[in-house]
């Protein structure tokens, strides 16, 4: 079973969000870039497990400058046979989306998994345009999979719980927290991943955004914590009410 | 231009983020001079009541095939839809199925697409809206470079007003192909509101100690008719259920009123909650990070600060209704 699994690069976290250039553009100074965790903890990692467990390849995607290698060079420490970069900043998600399947198209892949979300935008978009362009079926948020005689049963998470569902074909898939356990790059993995190889490629011609940011801005900060005597609720309840205006 | 709505339905009516995606798509197609239509898949009782919310035509398909979510069909009924009635803008809730398809719709109409849309628009020519991003830290301004335009709207992000009137309802029939993906079950919580919907959210952590204190929450919850939520350790460890989960790993929300107890505040459960409009923080740490997000605190011990919050909670009711 061959995979390809789609992976994007986010600040971590607890950086220290703002920007630069008249709010035009976020300021990088400083900020610790990490692999994003949907595509790091859940994806590749049950990719991976599958290709074990069936034989196959992992091959990891992503789309970006140089500045992608070093989470790139993680994938394969954690165990993705080979990779590609197709070279190009993208500004929206409709970009990556006709790279990832350009590439997939002439290729025979199983499974297309992506990320949930990239965690800085939070967008969701990749995986169902991959899936519109492939013309594939896109299952969503998968926090658990099994595959057995060429079906893959999956949970997707919905609103309130799971919907069970099957799929028999080649499909694109987004990974939610629970599809798989996190793997940590061991020695070995770290210093094969140094000749796996990783290839270059360059972008489409004519491959515009088709949106395009305007400016950020920070949302007003909270006023400050109001603090209230614990042995009177009735006051909490009396602000909630007349203050706040949310009951 | 005019506007479509994806009109998702559920239990064959339709969910409050439904609703507030037709009254955003009412306030476009009035500033820029189109009609506002929804369309309307499967089992749905009574289409017309979008016309409360601004809806001047509803397309139904109502065919038992639709009830089950299929990503593919109900994009290209959509797409259909938007074509026959040359709408330029397709507005979708973003719910998991809304986001399952924006992507594809997007690709087909050969769109441009922003997600996760949390105020009416900035301006309507050219059309520019915000959005949340770096999990509420910041807000980006959006401009369109495309003709065809789709948007998610997030949940909660503006105020649905109610008119007393119906839409016209044209019965329509989809040339869809067969799914692709099949539904074998759901298991959903039932009866309460799920949690991205939400506007009231009681959310507790590891300072419960344990799942069989979880009592005092529901009694909270339910006195104030709020859904419960919880951090992340405590559905790592099973004391509650994966979909209760919130944060950056789990559910964002952007509720009216979050009530965090026993919760510190770590930055990756902030991520998930940080754009609900008001805050209460219980915790028995006065330095917990919590209070700095919080619009009220309350520094005491839950066990005892709950059930005193449940019975002030009560006895409010009573003098109100
Ligand atoms: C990449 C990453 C992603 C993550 N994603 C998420 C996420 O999506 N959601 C999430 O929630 N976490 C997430 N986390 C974990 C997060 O960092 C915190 O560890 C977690 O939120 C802590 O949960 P907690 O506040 O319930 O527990 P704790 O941090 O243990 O806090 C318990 C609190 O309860 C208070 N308390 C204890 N007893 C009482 C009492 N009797 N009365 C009142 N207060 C009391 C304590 O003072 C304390 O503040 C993530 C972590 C990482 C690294
Ligand atoms: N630049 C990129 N290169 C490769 N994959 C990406 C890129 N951006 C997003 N993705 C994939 O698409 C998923 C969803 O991203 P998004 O639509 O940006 O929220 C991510 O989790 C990744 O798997």
């Amino acid at each position: 079973m061959n995979i390809l699994v789609c992976i994007s690069k986010t600040p971590d976290t607890t950086s220290k969000i703002s920007f630069v250039d008249d709010n035009m553009k976020f300021n990088e100074q400083g900020v610790n870039f990490i692999m994003n965790p949907y595509d790091e903890w859940y994806a590749l990692v049950r990719a991976i497990e599958l290709v074990e467990q069936n034989g196959g390849k992992v091959t990891v995607i992503s789309v970006g400058g140089s500045d992608y290698d070093i989470i790139i060079r993680k994938a394969l420490a954690i165990g993705a046979d080979n990779a590609v970069r197709i070279d190009m900043q993208a500004e929206d998600a409709s970009q990556v989306a006709l790279e990832i399947a350009n590439y997939a198209r002439s290729r025979d892949f199983e499974v297309i998994f992506t990320g949930k979300e990239t965690i800085d935008f939070n967008g969701s978009e990749v995986g169902a345009m991959i899936a519109a362009l492939l013309d594939m079926p896109f299952v969503s948020y998968a926090s658990h999979l099994e595959y057995a005689d060429g079906k893959f049963v999956i949970d997707r998470d919905i609103e309130g719980g799971i919907e069970k569902v099957q799929v028999n074909e080649k499909f694109v898939l987004s990974a939610a927290k629970g599809l798989a356990q996190q793997r940590i790059p061991n020695m070995k993995g770290i210093m094969m991943s140094k000749s796996k190889p990783l290839e270059v490629m360059t972008p489409l011609s004519g491959n515009h955004p088709r949106v395009k940011v305007d400016g950020f801005e920070t949302p007003p900060a909270k006023s400050g914590v109001k603090l209230i005597n614990p042995e009177n609720m009735d006051e909490l309840v009396r602000l909630l009410h007349e203050e706040a205006k949310v009951i | 231009m005019n506007v479509l709505i994806y009109a998702e339905s559920k239990d064959r009516g339709f969910k409050k983020a439904i609703n507030d995606a037709v009254y955003y798509g009412k306030q476009v197609a009035n500033n820029t001079g189109g009609k506002c239509i929804a369309m309307a898949l499967g089992s749905v009782d009574n289409p017309s009541e979008l016309g409360q919310y601004g809806v001047d035509l509803v397309i139904h398909d109502g065919a038992e095939k639709f009830d089950a979510f299929d990503s593919v069909q109900h994009t290209k009924a959509l797409v259909q839809a938007a074509k026959d009635h040359h709408c330029n803008l397709v507005i979708i809730a973003d719910t998991a199925n809304g986001k399952s398809i924006a992507g594809r719709v997007a690709i087909n109409l050969e769109a441009g697409l922003v997600s996760m849309v949390n105020a009416l628009p900035l301006s309507y020519d050219p059309l520019m809206v915000s959005r949340t991003v770096f999990s509420g830290k910041a807000i980006a301004k959006y401009q369109f470079q495309t003709e065809n335009k789709v948007m998610t709207l997030a949940g909660n992000s503006i105020k649905a007003e109610k008119q007393d009137r119906v839409a016209e309802v044209q019965k329509m029939s989809f040339n869809v192909p067969d799914a692709m993906v099949k539904v074998l079950a759901q298991e959903t919580v039932k009866g309460e509101v799920p949690l991205p919907e939400a506007e009231l959210v009681v959310s507790a952590g590891r300072g419960m100690k344990g799942p069989e204190n979880w009592g005092i929450i529901e009694d909270l919850a339910h006195t104030l008719g709020a859904t419960t939520a919880c951090s992340r350790p405590v559905a790592d460890s099973d004391w509650r259920p994966h979909h209760e989960h919130v944060g950056q790993t789990g559910v964002a929300i952007r509720p009216n009123l979050y009530i965090a107890i026993g919760i510190s505040g770590a930055i990756q459960h902030l991520a998930g909650v940080n754009n609900s409009k008001t805050i209460v923080v219980i915790n028995k740490d006065p330095e917990a990070p919590f209070f700095k997000a919080a619009d009220y605190g309350v520094v005491g011990d839950l066990f005892e600060v709950v059930p005193r919050l449940t019975e002030a909670l009560k006895k409010y009711k009573s003098q109100n209704s």
